[in-house]
């Protein structure tokens, strides 16, 4: 797999994007062919941080298995949970109390601010402007601590378990979050004027990683990635789980195809999130915050699919159960995987340092990736 | 050829009052150090405010008797995904010469611990909790693994 940096016969260069690479945000390694500065080949070499999660699952009790994927896409681990939890709940038909429901959608919500918040600053800094990076992790912090005081964890968090969440929320909840929801609203603006309206940055972005909406869907990109290219693909809108179906936000679309709309999506979306939070944080109803469950929890024998709606895209997970006390087989569909194919159709016939920019706004998570 | 000279330095124009206007808030942030919020960490260690929840590591709280309330049924240690937990139990005659379960050692290893909270929900006698400390760095791994249960510790009164 390892070729050196050379030139064949073609007059072309091959070079190794990463694995230790700043602007892959993780153990990526991307094999380039390059025509002069044109990339005419991408091949992505994964495989480094492979942790076998999905066989780890196997050997770990339905309570058990939740916490490891907090490891997976760990900008979005309260989501990734909730999938999980999901699917256990389905699978032992049990329904779980409307606080729970509540409480598991307004920290969803805020883990995708937080994981967009991220990708922005990360995104620029990619791009040479530093600045936007620190702006982030300004109000990036404040949902932490928030999440720390409820959860007990800033980054992997294991809330949400079979029937509800681990505790109840935090009695300074409710208050620092509308504190935040003001704070945020006020700083998102700064946020256009930096780097959405800077001119340079725009022709940066635009017409570049130019995807169509047939080759979005036959990729199989998910999120932010798709819906840049006008695919309606939310998984909260379209197959509503949890109070979703309850909750007023907008689909948002983009009809450009280009590494701009992708921006522009996401951008968007904070805003719908910060939307969802409003519109929850005052009905918070009161009663239990978790179903009576067993102590060893037993699903019957068949196979259960759910998916929820990351902050990158799809994420399914399928549990095939035996009717034991531990999953017989555990698929994850993590969005990042699809996305990553995605990549080579993307920067094709680009400039090489269009790439940064291309994956940037991809917002790859490499552990999501490799599992 | 007008035009696209017109355009060329309208362009140059566009893009430098975009600049400015970007440079305009980082140097707002620039000239008012009220708005910073940067902890300076290791100085601060004294008025550092962690949560109640924060998990840190795994501590077993003991009274001023040194009475723990460990039973040592095992539910922690069927919790633990990773093995963290381990206990070792003794058996006690007690006055009426009845054989009585009790621990002899509880081992946990740090070193394994992720900090997923499952062994405190698990214990029914609320025995563990999570500790707020979270600078772990030593020299050696072995002293990573450790000896909740003080030394001559008892079971405290009344837990079953």
């Amino acid at each position: 797999m390892f070729e050196q940096v050379s030139a064949n016969n073609n007059g072309e260069l091959v070079i190794n994007v990463g694995p230790q690479h700043p602007a892959t945000h993780g153990v990526l390694h991307l094999l380039i062919t390059l025509h002069g500065e044109t990339v005419t080949k991408l091949e992505p070499n994964l495989g480094y941080i492979h942790r076998s999660i999905e066989k780890m699952c196997e050997s770990l009790s339905y309570r058990q298995f939740i916490y490891t994927t907090s490891r997976m896409d760990y900008l979005s681990s309260h989501i990734n949970n909730h999938a999980c939890a999901l699917g256990v709940e389905k699978a032992m038909q049990i329904e779980i109390p409307e606080r729970a429901e509540y409480i598991r959608v307004l920290m969803s919500e805020l883990t995708r601010l937080a994981s967009h918040q991220l990708w922005w600053g990360a995104m620029a800094m990619d791009l040479g402007a530093l600045s936007p990076f620190f702006y982030a992790f300004r109000e990036r912090e404040v949902i932490n601590d928030i999440m720390e005081e409820t959860c007990g964890a800033r980054l992997t968090m294991n809330y949400f378990v079979p029937g509800g969440v681990m505790y109840d929320i935090h009695p300074n909840f409710v208050k620092r979050v509308k504190d935040f929801i003001v704070l945020f609203k006020s700083k998102i603006a700064e946020y256009d004027e930096l780097v959405t309206g800077n001119v340079i940055f725009q022709n940066r972005m635009k017409n570049i990683g130019i995807i169509s909406k047939e080759d979005a869907i036959s990729y199989g990109c998910t999120g932010p990635t798709a819906r840049g290219s006008g695919v309606s693909c939310d998984v909260r809108k379209n197959y509503p789980y949890s109070i979703y179906k309850n909750v007023q936000f907008d689909e948002v679309l983009e009809y450009g195809c280009d590494a701009f709309s992708r921006y522009q999506v996401r951008i968007k979306e904070m805003y719908q999130s910060v939307r969802i939070i409003e519109q929850l944080i005052d009905q918070i109803p009161e009663g239990e915050f978790q179903a009576k469950t067993k102590a060893v929890i037993k699903l019957p024998k068949g196979e259960f699919y759910t998916r929820v709606e990351t902050a990158r895209g799809e994420l399914g997970v399928y549990i095939v159960s035996e009717g034991g006390t531990t999953p017989y087989r555990i698929k994850f569909r993590s969005p990042g995987f699809s996305n990553l194919s995605a990549l080579e159709h993307m920067v094709k016939g680009h400039k090489i340092g269009d790439l940064v920019a291309i994956m940037g706004v991809l917002d790859l998570v490499i552990p999501d990736i490799d599992r | 050829m007008i035009t696209f000279l017109k355009q060329y330095f309208t362009d140059i124009y566009e893009a430098i009052v975009s600049l400015l206007k970007g440079m305009k808030l980082t140097g707002y942030y620039f000239t008012h150090h009220k708005e910073i919020i940067t902890q300076e960490y290791p100085e601060n260690r004294a008025t550092l405010n962690l949560p109640e929840r924060f998990r840190g590591e795994v501590v077993m709280p003991h009274d001023e008797n040194n009475e723990h309330a460990c039973t040592g049924c095992s539910a922690c240690e069927l919790a633990c995904p990773n093995g963290t937990i381990k206990i070792l139990n003794k058996f006690e005659v007690n006055a009426e010469g009845k054989k009585k379960k009790a621990i002899d050692t509880f081992v946990y290893h740090l070193e394994l611990c992720t900090m997923c909270n499952l062994c405190i929900v698990a214990c029914p006698t609320d025995a563990i909790k999570m500790a707020q400390t979270f600078e772990h760095s030593v020299f050696d791994r072995s002293l990573l693994t450790k000896k909740l249960n003080q030394p001559n510790s008892k079971l405290r009164e009344g837990i079953e």
